[in-house]
């Protein structure tokens, strides 16, 4: 099996994210990166197919600046076989990105292409089912249970209130991960070594442009001074009052 | 033409209420782009439904039906919404931000060649042009975007008001895809139900989370989650939770808040034993009140609680659920 994963390098989590001097992006300075967390259940759930399928190869593909160099080797240490750097110093929108993506992913063999099903930053949910689509295959979104067999991915997909769907899709297939699909494993000492020479397939990404542009980033409306009510069980009574009565919300 | 079509999620024979919120959004829009607002309905057994939907905004319904739509198909839903975009012209395409409308609508505006802007918390006309803007990283940030082309987008569930029903009435139309059971790609088999009638930490109006100060469910936090649920079901609320709770196991994923969970914007956030971390915070930072209950008054979420009572899980949990009960009886 061919597996593809696409990875994308984002913010930290605790990063700080204050908008720019350009009023339009947030400001890079201080900020750490790494893969993005749901993209790690896409990069194990690779790895762990191919564990159970001899002969199969996974390929992390990233789309990002030069320096995702090292985020794609990560990838490789853990466990993924080939890595692809389409490199690109803008920032795009989910259609340009998944279009990039399904410029490369076409060129290699695919059947199955994983991705988190949301990114950390900018949390669009999308760039899975577009380049599916572009790639004119099928698409399961948020899955949490997966089985390959016979050319059909069974899939578990997360919906509303607790609930679960289960799907089939054919392969070739794209599937974006969540949380509770596996446990992601670290990179192995020897995979480190062995990442530090494997040649990346890298290159300029032919990236179109973006279609849904920033006008401008603010940071959130800051939200005004609260108030203690109390301590302990006495001030229960006293809060429910003011959620009555002072903030109108029951 | 600015026409507005607005994909009205179907939810057990009728409109589902972030349906309803997307077609009021959608109406308004078209009223000040100078378009029609055109409600877009896909499903079995709707007819009577798709019926009442100009008392909400829209000026025509659109109703597809047939096997491909009698369980959610994101293939055959994204056709559909793509099809549609096309034939009536709309400068602006809308769903839901929920499970059907993350699946279907990346798909519909990639076939469109579109952009997206996904769970978008505001939407208005500047300039005669659709603007939108969402929030990014949890919302440590939020972004006004605009399209070139059509603007499709997805509306985050429960920020824009639900429509009253009003006495407006609008012509129903049956609207056919080519599409047969052989040519989609992903076929849903079933539906696995969690527990009955869960409500979900994204659609609820009322989210009361828990901490890793609740203790383990399993052991000393028994009464600490069993009086959660219990305050939970007194108002009428969802129960969540910080991920370490998640991570430990004692509390399902999907009830996860924060950066790497969900993002809610409820209009009350209880958050009982959580301390407030960053990621945590960024996921519940849009909820319209916050209430913080912690035995420790320097724990970080009373920075951004409007509401908050020192004190342990253990004492204030009860005095909440009688002084909720109370006041909701009175
Ligand atoms: C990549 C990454 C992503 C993350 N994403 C998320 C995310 O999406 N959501 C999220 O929530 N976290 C996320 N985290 C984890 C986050 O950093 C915190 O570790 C987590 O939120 C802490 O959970 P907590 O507040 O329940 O626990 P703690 O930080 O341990 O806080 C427990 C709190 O309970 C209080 N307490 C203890 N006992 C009692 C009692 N009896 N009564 C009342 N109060 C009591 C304590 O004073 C303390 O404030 C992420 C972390 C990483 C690294």
């Amino acid at each position: 099996m061919n597996i593809i994963v696409c990875v994308r390098r984002a913010p930290v989590t605790d990063a700080r994210i204050k908008p720019g001097a350009d009023g339009r992006n947030y400001d890079p300075a201080g900020v750490n990166y790494d893969i993005s967390e749901y993209d790690k259940f896409a990069l194990e759930a690779g790895i762990a197919l191919k564990e159970k399928n001899p002969g199969s190869k996974v390929t992390a593909v990233i789309l990002g600046v030069k320096d995702s160099a090292k985020e794609l080797r990560t990838c490789i240490a853990t466990g993924c076989d080939a890595g692809v750097l389409l490199i690109s110093d803008k920032e795009h929108d989910a259609f340009a990105t998944a279009s990039a993506l399904a410029a490369k992913i076409k060129t290699l063999p695919h059947d199955l292409v994983l991705f988190g099903h949301i990114s950390v930053d900018n949390q669009s949910s999308a760039v899975g089912p577009m380049t599916a689509e572009l790639l004119g295959i099928g698409c399961a979104t948020v899955v949490t249970g997966l089985s390959v067999e016979g050319g059909v991915a069974h899939v578990e997909r997360e919906i509303e209130g607790g609930k679960r769907e289960k799907l089939e899709v054919r392969l070739p297939c794209a599937l974006t991960c969540q949380k509770g699909l596996n446990k992601p494993r670290s990179a192995s000492m020897k995979g480190i070594m062995a990442a530090k020479n494997t040649k990346l397939d890298e290159g300029p990404a032919a990236v179109p442009a973006n279609l849904i542009n920033v006008l401008k980033m603010e940071p959130p409306a800051p939200r005004p001074a609260g108030k203690i009510v109390g301590e302990g069980p006495d001030a229960a009574r006293k809060l429910v009052e003011l959620l009555r009565n002072e903030a109108k919300v029951i | 033409m600015s026409n507005v079509l607005v994909f009205v999620e179907a939810k057990d024979g009728k409109a589902s209420k972030a349906g309803l919120q997307a077609l009021g959004a959608g109406a308004a829009l078209a009223a000040s782009l100078g378009g029609k607002c055109i409600a877009l309905l896909a499903g079995n057994g709707l007819d009577a439904e798709a019926a009442t939907l100009g008392a909400y905004g829209a000026s025509r319904t659109l109703l597809a039906s047939g096997e491909a739509f009698s369980k959610h198909s994101p293939d055959a839903m994204a056709r559909l919404i793509a099809n549609q975009a096309q034939a009536q012209g709309a400068a602006v395409v809308l769903a839901s931000a929920t499970s059907v409308g993350k699946d279907c609508m990346p798909r519909a505006a990639a076939m469109m060649k579109c952009g997206l802007a996904s769970d978008i918390v505001e939407l208005r006309a500047e300039g005669g042009k659709p603007v939108a803007v969402r929030p990014v990283f949890a919302g440590k940030a939020r972004v006004t975007v605009q399209a070139s082309g059509a603007l499709f987008a997805t509306l985050r569930p429960n920020v824009f008001a639900t429509p009253a029903r009003g006495g407006g009435s609008a012509p129903v139309e049956a609207v056919k895809v080519a599409f047969s059971l052989a040519d989609l790609k992903a076929v849903v088999k079933e539906i696995v139900s969690g527990a009955a009638g869960k409500l979900d930490v994204a659609e609820a109006e009322i989210v009361c989370s828990g901490g890793r100060g609740m203790k383990d469910p399993a052991g000393e936090g028994k009464q600490n989650w069993a009086n959660l649920e219990k305050l939970a079901a007194t108002i009428g609320a969802a129960v969540g939770a910080s991920r370490a709770v998640v991570d430990a196991g004692w509390r399902p994923h999907g009830e996860q808040v924060g950066q790497t969970g969900k993002t809610v914007s409820p209009k009350l956030y209880i958050a009982v034993a959580i301390s407030g971390a960053i990621q945590h915070l960024a996921g519940m930072s849009g909820s319209k009140v916050i209430v913080a209950v912690n035995k420790d008054a320097q724990a970080p979420i009373f920075k951004v609680a409007d509401y908050g009572i020192v004190g342990s899980a253990e004492d204030v949990l009860p005095a909440l659920i009688e002084a909720f009960a109370a006041a909701l009886k009175g």
